[in-house]
């Protein structure tokens, strides 16, 4: 079974044997695949070994100034929560973010050579990639290695010459278009107060606010999701991170504790009542 | 697989590569093939050797699209100018699907270009012998322009230039003759440049007009012919003001 690990590459191999140009350009470097009995068994297991990995919150949508894009940033390992402080939005190149939701590897490697390549793709072409064109070159790499075990549900969320872009990406294959997405075990949560707040024609301040919350509510919710509430924004100019709060200090944010009357304080007025 | 010991493009001693001279030689003998940039389109003009009476001629066009923007005419040999365009239409769009945009004039010139230098760094096997001009318009920016390749794998943008039989004497009257043209003005100097080497008449000039809306146009032989009297119309005329005494004003 051939791979596309043309994302490995950094540079073309100059292998060039005495019939191999008469073919294809270079043929794509190849592996073995491990001899196991059972195949598709042992494929499952390492599917299921990641599943429940995806254990996060991110979001981002477009809207009138750009894009929005937020995470929360808690690795958890079944019950154990292994980190607080995770970076979940991953810069791919000054104008290009990336979210990480399934594998933390998985996501960082891949972006990381995503962004050699929309590097590479600059320099011989002397023009920025689109977002769609990113999204794509990681799309093509996720699906030749579909059903290897490859756990990454990302967002590309940039600004090129069409204006703002959003991709949703995953590690099945899929490829997805569109304004407003979000990825993780917390998502349900976040795409309730996302949808009901989102309107196209919204400030920064206010777009802002409202990525901070979804992430905050969906932290509330689910167990898999906690710590830091990053906000990023991607405008003409690129990206830039606007916020970042702990989801336990915004709890009391959004339901202030009022001073309410103590019993002790009842006491005392209702005897000089 | 036998392994050939021996590349056939080797250097000679004093720094020549004596294949690819010889494939540039092979390029001096084709069909004369000419290309001018205007403002507003790209021109390109190729010799037609007279068809052979059973010939259908409609078989045999020389100037062919590489993808919607983007055409290419080419001097030398034929038969490997067909292995090449089809890579180069391949390579366009294998460039739409992963990038989901149409490839730049420039990116597929530099595709080609260096196909054709990667066959004169390999053993066992000979370099392209062939010159191509490379036309279409940016998507992204819509300006039009016109490129070169040669067997050796250089390429470069240019303003007008010729390639195959006579390209000197046809570059050299560019040179002198060249301005900013659009439309049919393009064209007409297309034309003319040819007609320093070819033939008048429109069964001897294959001539296509590529534009940012409309892509490749194949020009009729009647309209070349059109264009043809009208060039030598203004020929008579420039010669027949040389010729009469100069008038008082």
């Amino acid at each position: 079974m051939k791979l596309d690990t043309s994302g490995l590459e950094s540079f073309p191999s100059l292998i060039l044997h005495g019939n191999d140009v008469a073919g294809e350009i270079s043929a794509p470097p190849s592996f073995d695949l491990p001899n196991s009995n059972d195949f598709d068994g042992f494929l499952k297991e390492a599917i299921q070994m990641v599943k429940p990995a995806k254990g996060t919150t991110t979001l981002a949508f477009i809207f009138k100034e750009g894009v929005m894009v937020a995470a929360d940033s808690r690795a958890s390992m079944g019950g154990y929560i292994s980190s607080q402080s995770v970076k979940k939005i991953i810069e791919i190149n000054p104008y290009m973010l990336g979210t990480m939701a399934g594998g933390a590897a998985d996501c960082q490697f891949w972006h990381r050579n995503l962004g050699i390549k929309c590097r590479l793709h600059e320099l011989a072409n002397k023009r920025r990639i689109s977002v769609t064109g990113a999204s794509k070159l990681l799309a093509n790499i996720l699906y030749s290695y579909r059903g290897m075990g490859l756990s990454v549900g990302t967002m590309i969320a940039g600004w090129d010459e069409t204006g703002p872009g959003l991709y949703y990406v995953d590690s099945e294959g899929g490829r997805l278009k569109g304004t407003r997405f979000s990825v993780g075990s917390g998502s349900p949560y976040a795409y309730g107060v996302l949808d009901s707040g989102y309107k196209y024609d919204m400030s920064i301040e206010e777009a802002s606010e409202l990525a901070r919350r979804a992430i905050y509510h969906a932290t509330f919710r689910d167990g898999a999701s906690g710590g830091v509430a990053s906000v990023y924004y991607v405008g003409p100019t690129g990206w830039k991170k606007l916020s970042g709060d702990d989801v336990g200090e915004l709890h009391y944010h959004y339901n202030p504790v009022t001073p309410s009357t103590t019993v002790e304080q009842e006491m005392v007025d209702a005897a000089a009542a | 697989m036998a392994r050939y010991d021996r590349a056939i493009t080797v250097f000679s001693p004093d720094g020549h590569l004596f294949q690819v001279e010889y494939a540039l030689e092979a390029v001096r003998k084709g069909n004369a093939a000419v290309g001018v940039r205007g403002i507003d389109n790209v021109v390109l003009g190729v010799e037609k050797k007279s068809a052979a009476k059973l010939q259908d001629s409609r078989s045999v066009r020389k100037i062919v699209n590489l993808d919607n923007h983007i055409a290419l005419a080419c001097a030398g040999l034929k038969a490997d100018a067909r292995v090449l365009i089809n890579r180069a239409r391949v390579e366009c769009q294998s460039h739409r699907l992963t990038v989901e945009d149409p490839c730049t004039v420039e990116y597929i010139t530099r595709y080609i270009a260096g196909l054709q230098q990667k066959y004169t760094q390999s053993g066992g096997v000979r370099p392209f012998g062939l010159s191509t001009l490379i036309v279409g318009f940016d998507p992204y920016t819509g300006s039009p322009s016109l490129y070169q390749t040669d067997p050796s794998g250089t390429f470069s943008a240019w303003k007008a230039n010729a390639t195959g039989r006579n390209s000197n004497s046809i570059r050299e009257f560019l040179e002198k003759n060249f301005k900013e043209t659009s439309g049919q003005e393009t064209v007409k100097l297309a034309i003319r440049a040819l007609l320093e080497v070819v033939e008048s008449g429109g069964k001897n000039i294959e001539v296509a007009v590529m534009t940012k809306d409309n892509g490749l146009r194949q020009l009729e032989e009647a309209e070349i012919d059109a264009i043809v009297a009208e060039i030598e119309a203004e020929k008579a005329a420039a010669e027949a003001a040389k010729k009469a005494p100069p008038k008082d004003t």
